[in-house]
């Protein structure tokens, strides 16, 4: 067995004149978390597709779980679960039919699937309305129990195309619980889209950024502050005077100064000193109550990748 | 392969006999259809309900109408309402999906058309009978089972086949709606045919065996509805059935 969940090589797909995935080349281990982001229309969701042999690659291939998405689509759907762009629920069906009717295509035998429903319904706070028909439901609920279905068969990879969104922040943060345990407990890949760059800090051990079909950057959510986004100083004290403010902004390694009163947040070069920059402050006048040394976020990592891919 | 194609049609049905979420509301209209077709139509007819061979063409006709009233839906609907791409996502094959669309389309026209036989006849007996029980014979029942059978799969095969790449329910009726007419023409054309090919044609056909035509239609069918299925078959391609 590989211990790549997904590898994928040159992996493209056109429609027409435009190339959605262009060039796609990634691998992910199993039992991680992958984050998957990029503006709508970046191609996310044509690469799950591509992945779960949905659509045929214009060009490239991929591997999911060892098999050719090409040639052993049925044995990669049967080992995947997946929350598309849609949820994929039959809305005229009771929560209850739409879990059966997932269980009964894996091929689950009927006790296991019965205990495994109310094992999953019960879990996200579903059981009680088992019985009602999903089109009654709110997005929140129904986002629930799509998510409950792509686990039913307890998958090795989960596609999930943003899960959280439509749920609100106590459910958010309790899927992303459920979400970091499948992974770290069962050994489940989770591949993850999401406009949620917090999120994905939190959660994925790996995040890929991707705009207009080219990935534009890979690694861990630390490297890709590291390599793409300004280092930062906060500082919070009294007496930020123009003249200090002056100072600060003509040092070479200061790319920005924003804020002023009684909070400053210098923007830095690489591997600048902060010790030097607090004793500019002070021997401008400055009284010093607190500072704060960090690295850019991820969300602004992200629109650096983005700004350049533009340039 | 049968398990899949068992589960689908099992959905199909909860989702046919549920419409806005309830099974009451679903069954009316199938409740409605047997009232008509089952109770007032051999009321009106009487004993001749089980008579006339004209009831033969009804029953042949009564199933397409059935089955293309759904066969839009399999998946233009199910496309439309977003079922579809997580469906394919799913380790269904593609040979199972469609025998169930297209089996849970023939088992609801089908069936229902007999439902209605089996009506017709407790409602003739029972408004007309007078003691003898009133029966179809036993060479029209049996033609009226299987022509419609395969009229049912004709329906549904041709449903199908249009329903796969139409983009919405309502382009899969039109497509369906300009087909049944191109198939219908030549009928419109029947009147205008010269007098003396009229006479000809209608003097084979009374002269004709009715177990001959009968035969030749079932077998015309049957020729037709493998083209169809395998036609269908040939289409149905997981990876082209996402269409935007």
């Amino acid at each position: 067995m590989s211990t790549w969940a997904i590898r994928t090589l040159g992996l493209s797909r056109d429609f027409g004149a435009l190339r959605a995935v262009d060039d796609l080349s990634l691998e992910i281990t199993q039992g991680t978390v992958f984050g998957f982001l990029g503006p709508n229309g970046a191609g996310k969701t044509t690469t799950i597709r591509l992945l779960l042999g949905l659509l045929e690659p214009s060009d490239g291939r991929a591997q999911v779980l060892g098999y050719d998405v090409q040639t052993q689509g049925d044995e990669v759907r049967f080992r995947c679960g997946a929350l598309l762009e849609h949820n994929g629920l039959y809305e005229r069906l009771t929560a209850l039919d739409n879990l059966e009717l997932c269980g009964r295509l894996w091929h689950i035998p009927r006790a296991e699937r019965q205990g495994r429903i109310q094992e999953l319904l019960t879990h996200f706070g579903l059981w009680e309305r088992r019985k009602e028909t999903v089109g009654q439901w709110s997005r929140g609920m129904k986002q629930k129990l799509a998510v409950a279905r792509t686990q039913l068969h307890r998958p090795s990879l989960v596609f999930l195309d943003e899960p959280t969104a439509g749920l609100d922040p106590v459910a958010a943060a309790a899927l992303r619980e459920d979400l970091a345990a499948l992974a770290t407990r069962e050994g489940v890949t989770v591949f993850l889209t999401t406009h949620n760059l917090t999120e994905a800090e939190r959660l994925c051990q790996r995040v890929g950024v991707i705009r207009q079909g080219r990935l534009l950057a890979l690694g861990s959510p630390n490297e890709l502050r590291r390599t793409t986004g300004t280092p930062k100083v906060e500082v919070t004290g009294t007496g930020f005077s123009q003249h200090a403010l002056d100072l600060l902004r003509a040092r070479p390694e200061v790319v920005n100064v924003t804020g002023g009163d009684g909070r400053l947040v210098i923007e830095t070069h690489p591997g600048t000193e902060t010790a030097s920059l607090v004793s500019l402050l002070t021997g401008a006048g400055t009284r010093i109550e607190e500072v704060h040394k960090g690295k850019a976020d991820l969300e602004e990592a992200f629109l650096s990748l983005l700004e350049e891919a533009e340039k | 392969m049968i398990a899949d194609v068992g589960t689908i049609m099992w959905k199909e049905f909860k989702e046919l006999f549920h419409q806005r979420g309830r099974f009451r509301g679903g069954s009316i209209g199938v409740l409605i259809f047997v009232f008509g077709f089952g109770i007032l139509m051999p009321l009106q007819t009487g004993p001749g309900w089980v008579e006339s061979p004209i009831g033969l063409v009804f029953w042949a006709w009564l199933p397409y109408l059935l089955v293309s009233s759904v066969t839009a839906d399999t998946f233009a609907g199910e496309r439309e309402r977003h079922t579809l791409e997580t469906m394919l996502a799913s380790c269904i094959s593609d040979r199972a999906l469609l025998v169930a669309k297209i089996g849970s389309a023939v088992v609801y026209g089908w069936g229902l058309t007999i439902a209605n036989i089996l009506v017709g006849l407790v409602t003739v007996n029972v408004a007309f009978s007078e003691g003898n029980l009133l029966m179809l014979p036993p060479a029209t029942m049996l033609g009226i089972l299987g022509i419609s059978l395969l009229v049912a799969v004709f329906g549904a095969g041709l449903g199908v086949t249009i329903s796969l790449r139409a983009a919405t329910v309502r382009q899969a009726q039109q497509t369906m709606g300009i087909v049944m007419f191109v198939v219908v023409i030549p009928l419109f054309t029947l009147p205008m045919l010269p007098e003396e090919w009229k006479a000809r044609a209608f003097q084979l056909v009374t002269n004709a065996d009715l177990a001959a035509i009968l035969t030749a239609v079932a077998a015309a069918f049957f020729v037709i509805d493998t083209a169809l299925v395998l036609f269908a078959m040939s289409r149905f391609k997981r990876a082209r059935l996402i269409l935007d």
